[in-house]
């Protein structure tokens, strides 16, 4: 075992382990807070291939801001209420069984597919992760994705505003 | 292994030292809090570990619901965060493309037509009045 | 590659170097809250604390000796273990910052050329960007753990303010990086010691972003998560003993830091202004061995300066109401940085292209 070896299985194990976490937390708050330790271990991989932009903005994008208004979410929710929603067993039953066929169909896809059967993921090497070759590929060929991206953003931010600002129009009218 | 990490800054064992300094602090404040929690005297009454409302019996809890204002900045910084993102490999790029004079104000007109995407959604946003904070 | 073979000394020399860094930004941060106190009462025309030791030098050790042997108190309402991580992850997040400060330049110690920065990650500044964003989950979880309304309310604001400030400061650097066409602190300040330092390109570049530092570190006039006649204390009304310093800690590391960062970007960083740094070490003699030292003595003296400034301000300026501040941030900032990076992008075109299209 080398030293890249034992941080990815760390780093594996980990993620895993938080994954679980998130799942099995009876508080909603401790469940974004382990969503939030998963990015990281996904990040320490990204960094393991090399990949240091996808993983800062991981961070930034995902642990950063997004969690941020998940946590914004929770505590607007009135958690005095019955925190748990599901308490009937057949639901739990059925919820564990389609998301077990969901873990074996992903499985056996990753298994049976040939264009990752017998290679190894580039370790440490390789500079596409890296921010100045992503952004000479991004703005010499996928200029138009980067250009109908934005048009996506503004369209989530008028539907962010109509959603969220419903309940004043009401009121002044 | 000699030395890898002075010479190139953009392998990934850079970020090693990272790994070091998180765990390094993460143990120095986990031993300052269980240190701090040893010495310290302990007397506890009902009285003191009551939440504070300044002096008088505090009502409910701090469980409810807060204001839709706050969640609106929330998901509208979201939004802008990943166009910001979006800026920086440009950014890094930006001399090698203006060098390059047939490069140079196609990828800025590019950049231009992002940023008015963004300016676009920005005024709309204004103008529906998501940032005003008094209603 | 075994794992015996991975080059210890150079990890170990890391290691010395991260304690080294730690423990002196902790010894900085102790002393800035005795420097608060005493610009406070300067501008106040008052003595300020003068009691322990000659000119009260002895304060700040008094009080953190006074706070660290306090009684821990939980409240019963709280929820226990986010209210202890609360102020811990405060600390990790301001004290992570530091990695990647480049505070000189190498020392030959040991027949080994130690560099004076932790790492030099090529994608430094949104190193530090994602660090900021963490150190918002501290404030977060601590006045959400704590369970009360006051709290409550305190670190929402708090996040809404830093959320709303991080767009501006994103948006303001990427003229800097216009201007100097890479991440990394470490290069950057190098490119700084042979040109001009970069305020000379970008002052309002620079001034934004030192407002946006401003209400980062929830400073007056941005000190709304603490505005204590409206929320009694803040976001760690509930804390007492370490926890509540760890909070109070957390602040003043983030100052030094966001002053470190500032010098670093724009004004040269650890570069001694009017002397040829390459010129000092090439030199013989004393100088060449003090060279180094001067340079992080010189970073510290521009760190100091700019504690100064916001200390300045904050005695200075009442604080804002939250509406302004949201107007400020979302209104004014955001559009002048956007301004400014079209105008950098444009000029550095045309002047590259000398001034045809």
């Amino acid at each position: 075992m080398n030293l890249i070896q034992i941080i990815f299985w760390f780093l594996s194990s980990f993620a895993v382990i938080s994954a679980i976490m998130v799942l099995v937390s009876k508080s909603p708050v401790h469940s974004v807070l382990w969503l939030i330790a998963v990015f990281f271990a996904i990040s320490g991989h990204y960094i393991l291939l090399n990949a240091q932009f996808l993983a800062i903005v991981n961070l930034i994008v995902y642990a950063g801001a997004i969690m941020v208004l998940f946590l914004f979410v929770i505590m607007m929710m009135n958690l005095n209420k019955d925190t748990d929603p599901q308490k009937n067993i057949w639901i739990k039953l059925a919820g564990a069984v389609s998301g077990g066929c969901l873990l074996m169909v992903l499985v056996s896809l990753v298994k049976q597919a040939t264009e990752i059967n017998g290679k190894e993921a580039m370790l440490g090497k390789g500079d596409i992760g890296l921010i100045g070759t992503l952004g000479k590929v991004l703005f010499t060929d996928f200029v138009v994705p980067f250009e109908i991206s934005s048009v996506l953003f503004l369209s989530a931010m008028v539907g962010a505003v109509v959603i969220g600002k419903k309940d004043s129009k009401l009121e002044n009218n | 292994m000699h030395s890898l990490l002075n010479i190139n800054s953009s392998t990934a064992i850079n970020y090693l030292p990272i790994a070091i300094q998180l765990i390094f602090v993460i143990g120095f404040i986990g031993t300052m809090l269980a240190l701090s929690a040893i010495t310290g005297p302990k007397r506890k009454t009902k009285d003191k570990l009551e939440t504070f409302a300044s002096g008088i019996e505090h009502h409910g809890d701090a469980r409810s619901p807060m204001a839709v204002k706050y969640f609106l900045i929330a998901i509208l910084f979201v939004l802008f965060d990943v166009e910001v993102i979006f800026f920086y490999p440009y950014a890094v790029n930006f001399r090698t493309f203006a060098a390059d004079p047939t490069m140079a104000w196609k990828t800025f007109m590019a950049v231009l037509m992002f940023v008015g995407f963004f300016v676009i959604g920005f005024v709309y946003v204004i103008k529906k009045g998501a940032l005003k904070w008094e209603d | 590659m075994t794992l015996l073979s991975f080059d210890w000394p150079l990890l170990l020399e890391k290691f010395v170097l991260i304690a080294i860094i730690v423990f002196t930004t902790l010894g900085i941060a102790l002393y800035t809250t005795f420097g608060e106190r005493k610009v406070a009462a300067i501008l106040q025309d008052r003595p300020g604390p003068n009691r322990a030791g000659p000119f009260g030098i002895l304060q700040p050790l008094a009080d953190g000796v006074k706070m660290f042997t306090k009684e821990e108190i939980i409240p019963t309402h709280a929820n226990k273990w986010l209210f202890i991580l609360g102020p811990g992850l405060a600390m990790v997040a301001a004290l992570m910052t530091c990695a990647v400060i480049p505070w000189g330049g190498t020392v030959h110690i040991f027949n080994r050329d130690v560099v004076l920065q932790v790492t030099d990650i090529n994608i430094g500044i949104l190193y530090i960007f994602a660090v900021v964003s963490m150190g918002i989950y501290g404030i977060m979880i601590g006045g959400w753990a704590s369970n009360n309304k006051f709290s409550l309310i305190s670190s929402l604001r708090a996040a809404s303010q830093a959320i709303s400030y991080e767009l501006a400061m994103g948006l303001s650097l990427i003229a800097l990086i216009f201007v100097t066409g890479n991440l990394s602190l470490g290069e950057m300040v190098k490119q700084q010691q042979t040109h001009w330092w970069n305020i000379v390109y970008q002052p309002l570049g620079f001034l934004i972003f030192f407002i946006c530092a401003m209400a980062e570190c929830n400073r007056t006039p941005f000190d709304l998560p603490e505005a204590e006649n409206e929320l009694n204390f803040g976001y760690h009304q509930e804390y007492s003993s370490m926890k509540l310093g760890f909070y109070l800690f957390a602040e003043y590391i983030n100052m030094i830091m966001s002053s470190a960062v500032m010098a670093s970007l724009y004004f040269g960083g650890y570069d001694i202004p009017f002397v040829d740094d390459n010129l000092l070490y090439n030199s013989s003699g004393i100088w060449h061995t003090l060279a180094p030292f001067c340079q992080v003595g010189t970073l510290l003296l521009k760190i100091v300066f700019f504690i100064f400034v916001f200390m300045w301000i904050r005695w200075t300026i009442p604080r804002f109401r939250y509406d302004q501040l949201m107007n400020l941030g979302w209104k004014t900032l955001i559009p002048l940085a956007l301004i400014n990076m079209v105008i950098t992008g444009s000029l550095i075109i045309l002047k590259i292209n000398h001034w045809h299209f």
